[in-house]
């Protein structure tokens, strides 16, 4: 369809024709019905979250009483009840484990991925083959086939209720999803400059910190933001490792004020539910770029 | 380099090699071997041979239900998400000012959707009094039960998980918007209109898209725990259990680590056969640009 405006746009000099005219409009309608579709499904994505972000501002009598996002009479009282939670701790204990969890995962996963990565795009080695091989098949391979025996290996090791569990795999490089995202995206980067400071003398190391990293830093960046998102959302490796409320992240925090608020404080439960995608929503308006990019090129779940 | 060992790159791929050994393939081989047991983390895991299949495909009700379901869940909410995503992205690959815009407010729900927070929202919206039916009323429908009727319940989850069209989306709008805009131009002048452009022109240029879509999700799908989980805790009448959430109550609720590594072995062995023929059948329609087949 991009062609009709193309046509257009070359004949735009020439006096119209019938023809032209008819295809300007058809190119007007067109563009008409794309903006008014793409608005309303956005507006319908969207709401949602909108009235997410009202309601927590709401009284529980109200919430269930109109469908408009805007709070009668706006109150503070589902953040204050909310925070202070039934447990001894205050959410933000909880927001403190979460970066627990999440920081020492990320720096691990950038660490481990760039090296791995550096390892398969830059050099020739036994067994080579095989082992890109497994990184293809881990990245299709269901987690659900692992979970049982990762939880009797790390329960011998007595990490249960621990934040090692989540850490340590990370550090691995296990996450073969951004393994390869980091390797598709050196193929792409010319090896001059490494083979000129490698003529120069530099070591392997060398070049792979000063060179390839800085070059690699957008890809480096993509690889940190999903990995926070994710184990940010990440719920079922939380709900398997960790037992004691204490050392509770965000996400299991939020299902236990479910199960103990049932029924009734529905504003509290939706203003954690607000508090909880903040940073989430926070670092994508920041780095949106880089997530697109991300996954653009490498493609993505989600 | 050619003074380096050969050996070098290996010791900077130690990390993952290790890392798999540890924490993939150890686990692989052994739940493989669990399967074969009865494990209930107190006594040392008894070798009972085949028994846990056994029981699973003759005398086990809940799995007969749960598998159904899982399999009705992957069907109904991977057409439907990759569909329209597709349709979406169809739709704003066109020369519009407000594309990053659009883009951004579809990505938003894939970035969060994930979030536990988003499946409460779920739990809310889609209530009896919840902000769908107030919808529905005030356009003078009549509310929905949404999780009261077994076949609701399981819509839900595949709503939620449309709703994340986003990243899908993403991915084929890049693909679109690679695509030779002088194939255009010629299937146009040869007279073809919009409908035959993109069925014969745009469509087999992003097989390879396609593809890469539906094995990431589908194998996503089979896996999906949260939804039911956090949304509808399997019910009613067990019409959202999940083959995962059946796992993850066998293992860590009842702890019976042997039966529930043989389900997991069957949700596995069904994603690789799907997996097998999905890539068995891509030479017959996936695309590759430079391929000499024609």
């Amino acid at each position: 369809m991009a062609n009709i405006s193309e046509v257009n746009v070359r004949a735009a000099a020439i006096p119209p024709t019938e023809i032209e005219v008819k295809l300007r409009r058809q190119r007007r309608i067109s563009s008409t019905l794309r903006y008014s579709l793409l608005t309303i499904v956005g507006l319908i994505m969207i709401y949602p979250l909108i009235w997410m972000i009202g309601a927590s501002f709401k009284t529980n009598a109200e919430m269930f009483s109109s469908a408009g996002f805007w709070p009668k009479e706006p109150t503070l009282q589902g953040y204050i009840d909310g925070w202070k939670t039934s447990t001894p701790y205050t959410f933000g204990h909880f927001f403190l484990n979460s970066l627990w969890i999440v920081i020492p995962k990320v720096i691990g996963t950038a660490i481990s991925c760039t090296l791995v990565a550096y390892g398969f795009a830059r050099f020739e080695f036994p067994g080579k083959k095989i082992l890109f091989a497994t990184v293809i098949a881990t990245l299709l391979l269901p987690n659900v086939v692992t979970r049982i025996p990762q939880y009797l290996l790390f329960r011998e090791l007595g990490w249960l209720d621990s934040f090692l569990p989540l850490w340590v795999p990370s550090a691995f490089a296990g996450d073969a999803f951004f393994v390869f995202m980091v390797i598709q995206f050196l193929r792409a980067i010319p090896r001059d400059m490494e083979e000129a400071a490698r003529v120069d003398g530099a070591t392997t190391i060398q070049t792979l910190l000063y060179i390839v990293v800085p070059m690699l830093a957008p890809a480096i960046i993509s690889v940190c933001l999903f990995q926070f998102m994710w184990t940010m959302n990440d719920f079922l490796g939380p709900l398997i490792y960790i037992s004691s409320v204490e050392h509770y992240p965000v996400s299991l925090a939020l299902k236990l004020s479910i199960d103990t608020t049932e029924a009734f404080n529905w504003n509290q439960i939706l203003a954690m539910s607000v508090l909880t995608l903040t940073p989430s929503l926070i670092v994508f308006f920041m780095a949106q770029k880089y997530f697109i990019e991300g996954i653009s090129s490498g493609g993505v779940k989600g | 380099m050619g003074g380096d060992s050969k050996y070098l790159g290996l010791w900077y791929v130690a990390p993952y090699v290790i890392g798999l050994l540890l924490f993939t393939a150890f686990p692989f081989v052994a739940s493989f071997f669990l399967s074969f047991t009865d494990y209930d983390l107190l006594s040392r895991p008894e070798w009972v041979g085949t028994k846990n299949y056994e029981k699973l495909f003759t005398r086990d009700r809940t799995f007969d239900k749960s598998l159904k379901v899982t399999l009705i869940y992957v069907f109904t909410t991977v057409p439907l998400k990759l569909t329209f995503a597709l349709f979406i992205a169809v739709v704003l690959n066109y020369r519009l000012k407000a594309i990053n815009l659009f883009r951004t407010a579809y990505y938003v729900p894939s970035i969060l959707g994930g979030s536990i927070a988003i499946a409460v929202l779920w739990r809310y919206i889609f209530a009896d009094t919840g902000l769908v039916n107030m919808v529905i009323t005030g356009l003078g429908g009549e509310p929905v039960n949404w999780f009261g009727e077994p076949s609701n319940a399981l819509f839900t989850i595949t709503l939620l998980r449309c709703w994340q069209f986003g990243s899908a989306m993403v991915i084929f709008l890049a693909a679109l918007q690679s695509v030779d805009k002088s194939l255009y131009e010629a299937a146009a002048i040869d007279g073809a209109g919009p409908w035959r452009i993109f069925r014969h022109v745009t469509l087999p240029l992003i097989t390879p898209v396609i593809f890469f879509n539906l094995i990431m999700q589908t194998v996503q799908a089979f896996q999906e725990f949260n939804g039911p989980y956090i949304i509808t805790q399997g019910g009613p009448l067990k019409s959202t259990y999940l083959l995962p959430l059946y796992i993850y109550d066998e293992a860590f609720k009842s702890f019976d680590m042997g039966y529930a590594s043989a389900i997991a072995w069957v949700l596995f062995a069904i994603i690789m056969v799907l997996t097998l023929i999905a890539f068995w059948s891509s030479k017959k329609w996936v695309y590759y640009a430079g391929d000499k087949r024609s």
